[in-house]
Order: structure tokens, then sequence, then C-alpha cells
């Protein structure tokens, strides 16, 4: 089949290969060329998700009828992150879509005028949301949370703190894990808090890397929320963050791999300009090595991501896998931004190389969403060890 | 009002052109390829004047082999409402495509014939003015604004004296320019939609139209390599390196 294009994924089709070139021209023209101006900043414009929003890409995934983008797979939302990976700037990814985990809960399980409320102007850009699980007592623990939400009437009053919460300073809406019964994941509820309520304040932190991703700690201090912003059930809320943790996972993964792939790219093109000792760096057999390494192990990592992604699609929920997806896509990453920095040299240490900034944001991605230590428990205890 | 739309496949703009060794051409095989770029602002200014309500119906139509069905659906997912497809493959020279053009256009009565100024893989900047001068049209070339109203279009031109404003009697044909808008992003359900979209194929001999090259390409060969700069250290050394080379 002379001139035919080889199809490179069994899982692709043409509407896929449409969509990827909008989502790059996207990030081409509306993120790569601010990307410094953000980091230094801090924290994204709200202008960004307005038009991200215009452009159809916060709603990938979510409901039509709440504005949304009904899609028939997952790896649109999978195209939207590799995408907004090749800017390398982690962050992105993290801040522009923090209600990629904060607004699920409330599209499964939310009221519909909670979901017209807290989901519609999230979907639409106008506002922000954040997830809150992670307190200072422990991340990893969650079915110990200590953030007491007591009952009084028709509003609960919610005294703690949470922590390394992503968009945490600018959210408009915080999905907040709380305690509302007995200790243990039997007690945990999720409520919607706003921004402005009386006795909710935060303040920001800093950070090795996602520097263009705003990350606070939350303090509620007798903070009073009604009811009705329960998202389900009293206490139901474990399962519902659980559940959230599975689709993180994947998406951490799918950001690992971009992550990783961008590094290969830079590195080879790097090495292929680059002379020393009077010869292409590419031509050492130190260095070639070094790059079909870093193919082998981003490719099996690719192929894992993709059949994970494609059964997820269809509606399982492979737990052990995922976990142990996340654990393969972000070790991988730690080792090939590394030998991407490495084939810098010192070009690799400073500023302005993009491996520079991915090699400093591959550690949040071997912690957040379930740390690897944890995330092996996890996959243990489900494969029944 | 009916608009005809050109939209042509070109090797996208981000692709780094290679010249065939033996300077027939650019290489195109396996090379990424990409609706003309300024076909993009004419299929957007012609959906945001359907959206206007100055347009009722948009008609996107290209030249050129299957693949071009890309190009055909990446217009539907703009919002052209049917797309036409002449089949033909291999080289075509603009009086070609215009004599194409202007027979589709006759043969759909569009009252707005809009195309791109130029592509960029030839960057002949012909076929627009042909199809006017073959149907013996009004033509606007240019446009950074376009205004349609009764059966006229009021045509602001980028010219190089600054701008110029033409009105024109419609039938027309409108080429655009690149500050004219900024195209928007595909959307999904939209890429979606147009798949559903119904495209016509027909060939040039459908069209009565015969293919004819009326230029030979004697030599195709890549731009001279840029040489080596030099660094200076003082402003003085610049003025007068640069003096030395009769520059100031
Ligand atoms: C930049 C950034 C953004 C974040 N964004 C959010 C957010 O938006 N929302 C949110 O809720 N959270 C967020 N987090 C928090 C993240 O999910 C937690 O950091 C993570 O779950 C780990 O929790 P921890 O930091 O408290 O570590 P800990 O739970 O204290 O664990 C510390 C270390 O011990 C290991 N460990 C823990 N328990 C065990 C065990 N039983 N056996 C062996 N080893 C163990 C862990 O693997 C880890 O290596 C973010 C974190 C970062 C860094």
């Amino acid at each position: 089949m002379a001139g035919a294009k080889p199809a490179l994924s069994p899982y692709l089709n043409e509407d896929h290969d449409a969509f990827r070139v909008q989502v790059r021209r996207f990030v081409e023209r509306e993120c790569t060329p601010h990307i410094d101006a953000w980091e230094a900043a801090g924290e994204l414009p709200r202008e960004l998700h307005r038009k991200a929003a215009d452009a159809g890409l916060l709603g990938i995934g979510f409901p039509e009828k709440l504005g949304g983008v009904d899609v028939p797979d997952r790896f649109y939302q999978q195209i939207v992150v590799e995408e907004l990976a090749r800017t390398s700037a982690g962050g992105l990814i993290a801040s522009l879509l923090s209600h990629g985990i904060a607004s699920p809960p409330l599209m499964y399980a939310g009221t519909p005028e909670q979901q017209q409320r807290f989901l519609r102007p999230v979907l639409a850009g106008e506002r922000i949301a954040a997830l809150a699980v992670t307190e200072p007592g422990g991340g990893s623990d969650v079915a110990n949370l200590r953030t007491r939400a007591r009952r009084d009437g028709d509003h609960y009053v919610v005294d703690g703190q949470k922590t390394f919460i992503t968009s945490g300073m600018r959210a408009d809406y915080i999905t907040l894990a709380v305690r509302t019964g007995e200790p243990g994941l039997g007690g945990v509820s999720l409520l919607v808090v706003e921004a402005g309520t009386p006795g909710f304040t935060r303040s920001p932190l800093q950070k090795m890397g996602w520097h263009c991703s705003d990350t606070a700690t939350l303090y509620f201090d007798g903070c009073r929320v009604p009811v009705s912003h329960r998202i389900g059930a009293e206490n139901a809320g474990f399962m519902a963050i659980m559940m959230n943790f599975n689709n993180e996972r994947l998406m951490l993964a799918a950001q690992a791999w971009a992550s990783a792939q961008l590094c290969y790219e830079e590195s080879l093109a790097y090495a292929r300009e680059r002379q020393t000792f009077g010869k292409p760096l590419l031509s050492r057999q130190a260095i070639r090595h070094k790059l079909v390494d870093m193919k082998s192990r981003i490719d099996a990592v690719k192929a894992q991501l993709d059949l994970l992604t494609w059964r997820v699609s269809r509606g399982q929920t492979p737990i052990a896998d995922l976990c142990l997806l996340k654990n393969l896509a972000t070790s991988t990453l730690e080792s090939v931004a590394g030998e991407a920095v490495q084939i810098f040299g010192g070009a690799g240490y400073l500023r302005g190389a993009k491996v520079e900034r991915v090699f400093r944001e591959t550690k949040v991605l071997s912690i957040g969403g379930g740390a690897s230590e944890v995330m092996k428990d996890l996959a243990a205890k489900q494969l029944g060890y | 009002m009916k608009a005809l739309v050109s939209v042509k496949r070109v090797v996208d703009y981000n692709v780094r052109v290679q010249v065939k060794s033996d300077g027939s051409g650019v290489i195109t095989e396996g090379v990424k390829h990409s609706m003309n770029p300024f076909d993009e602002i004419a299929m957007e200014e012609a959906v945001r004047l359907k959206e206007k309500g100055k347009l009722t119906e948009i008609v996107a139509i290209t030249i050129g082999g299957a693949k071009n069905e890309e190009t055909l659906r990446s217009a539907l997912a703009f919002g052209a409402d049917r797309a036409i497809h002449i089949k033909e493959e291999g080289d075509v020279q603009p009086l070609t495509a215009a004599r194409a053009f202007a027979a589709a256009l006759k043969k759909e009565g569009a009252q707005v014939f809009f195309a791109g100024k130029q592509a960029i893989d030839d960057d002949a900047n012909q076929t627009g003015q042909m199809v006017a001068a073959l149907l013996d049209i009004a033509q606007a070339t240019f446009a950074s604004k376009v205004e349609l109203d009764g059966g006229k279009a009021v045509v602001t031109r980028e010219v190089d004296a600054g701008l110029e404003t033409l009105e024109v009697d419609l039938p027309a044909v409108i080429t655009t320019d690149l500050r004219l808008n900024e195209p928007r992003y595909l959307k999904l359900p939209d890429i979606m939609k147009a798949k559903k979209k119904p495209i016509e194929t027909v060939t040039f001999a459908d069209l009565g139209v015969e293919k004819g090259a009326a230029l030979t390409i004697s030599k195709t060969s890549a731009p001279p390599k840029r040489s080596k700069g030099i660094m200076v250290k003082t402003v003085d050394e610049l003025v007068s390196a640069l003096k030395s080379k009769g520059l100031v």
C-alpha cells in the first residue's frame, strides 16, 4: 500500500487524530508562549480556563447536558494530557485540569442542582475546582483523615486542615473530604466548600516543580457548610474518593509517559546536533544505547497505558493494574528524565531546557495520587497476596 | 445566500520541507499535511458570516486525491454544510483549478467564492483572481475585513499603501489575508458530526474542465544555507564590520 499511512495504534481512529491536531494547535498558540511567565507567576491565569473551555477541552468526558463533551472512550482525555505535556510543564496539566479530580464525584453522585451550580461553571472555564483529601497529618492513609464535619441543623461545621492542594489558592469550589462519622473508611463524606465561606482560609506553598500550579494549605475553622453541599450519602465518601483515584492514576500515568517521551525526543535531537571531540554525540555508543534503552522503556509503558485506557473505557476497573501502571510509568519517567539531563550535560541543568523542568517534576508523579510504596501495597492486596 | 469555499491540502506549515534529490519538487510522501492556513481563514470567515445570518449555506470544495477527504472533513467540522470533492490525482496548476472552481461556482449558483489569498505550498496567489476573470465577476483580494449586505460585499484589503475598501457587486471572489480572523479550534462534537455530512465526488470531466499544464517547473532547489555568524565585542566593531561589507 504505497503512500498509505500505517495505523500506529489499534485504539485510535481519525477522530482521535483530528482532535489531537486541534489540541496541539491550542497548546502551541495559547500555552507554550506563556509557560515561562506562568511558572514565574506561580499560577495560571483564569483566562486560560475560559479559553480551554471555549476550545472544548475542559469538558471532555463530562456529560453534554452540563456543557461537557461525551466521548466514546478514554483516549480523548489521554490526548489532552499528552498534548499539554509537550510544553514540559506538568503544573499546567495538574492545575488546568484540577477539575479532572475535583469534579467526577459531582458527576457521578451530585444532585442536578449541585451539578448546575458547581460543575457547569467549571466546565465552562468560569470557575475553578480543587480536590482536598490530603492532610498535614497524612496523605496516604486516606481512611484515617481527621478533618471533622459536625452536623448542626442544616449545616456542617468543619474544622481541620488540608495540604498540598492543587489549584488550592485559586479554587472557587473545593471538593472536601471530611469525617462525618466513625473512625475509618466508613465515616468519610464529601462536601463542596465555596471560596469566601467564613472560617475557610488558605496559604500558598512553594514547590520543587509544577511552579505554574498554585498549591495550598487550606484551613477550616468553624466553617459552616450547608448540608445540601454534601455529595452523595453521608459517610459514603470513601468509595467516591477511591474511584477518583483510579481515574487519577491513569491520567498521571499518561502524563508520566508523555513527559518521558518528550525527554526522549529532546535528548535525541540534542545528541544529533551536539558535537563532542569532533563528532556528533549521537555517534557514540554510550549515548546511542542510552537512547534506545529510554525508547524501549517508554514504549513498554505506552503499551500498558493504552491497554488499560482501553479496558477502563470498556467499564472495567483493574485497580491493581492501574497502581502498577502508575509505578511503571513514573519510575520510567524518573530514569528517562535523569538520562535526558545527562545527555544534555550542563545545558540540561540550566533553566530553559525542557528536560531540566521535567527532571524537577518527576518526583511529584511518584508521590502524588498515591505514592509508589502505597501503590505496591494496594496492588498486592488487590491481587490477593 | 450560498458561499463556495475552496480548501487545499498542503504540506503542514510546521514541516521542514525537503527538496527531492532530483530537483523535481519537494518531498510530500509520508509528510504531515493539513488545510492551507489561508483557506482556514476563508472557512472561518464564511462560518462567521453564516452565524451572523448573512449566508445560508456553505459548500467546501477541494481538488485532489483520496487524502483530500481529510481536508474536506476539517472544512465540514468548521461548519460547511456539505462538500464537493473534485477527485483528480497529480499536480493541478492554478488555471486548471480556477476553471474547475468557476464551473462549480456556476453550477452551484453561489454568490460568493471564498479562497485563501494563496496556498503555502506554491505561493502562486493566482487562483482566486483567475476564477473572477473566467466568470467575469468582481474580485476583492487580500481581505482583512468582509461585510455582506444585500447584493454587495464591502471588503477591506491590505495593500502596500495601507487599507483600501472596495464595494463589489455579487457574485464575487473574495480572497482572505492573514489578519482577517483567527480560525477557531475545531471541537470534538463538530469533528464527529462532520463525518455525517455529505461529500459529492466529481471529476474535471464532469465539470467540463480540461486539465492542462500552462507552466512547467524546470527546477526546485533548497535556499542557500545560512553561513555562520560572527560575534563582535563592541558597537564600534559592529559598525566597522557593517561598513566593510558596504551595508551602512
Ligand atoms: C504538588 C502536589 C500536589 C498535590 N495535589 C493534591 C491535591 O490536589 N489534592 C490532594 O488531596 N492531595 C494532593 N497532593 C497530596 C498527595 O496525594 C500526597 O502527597 C500523597 O498521597 C502522599 O501523602 P503524604 O505526602 O502525606 O505522604 P505520607 O503518607 O506521609 O508518605 C510518606 C512516604 O511514606 C510512604 N509510606 C506511607 N505509608 C507507607 C506504608 N504503610 N508502608 C510503606 N511506605 C509507606 C509513602 O509511599 C511515601 O513515600 C499533592 C501532592 C503534591 C506534592
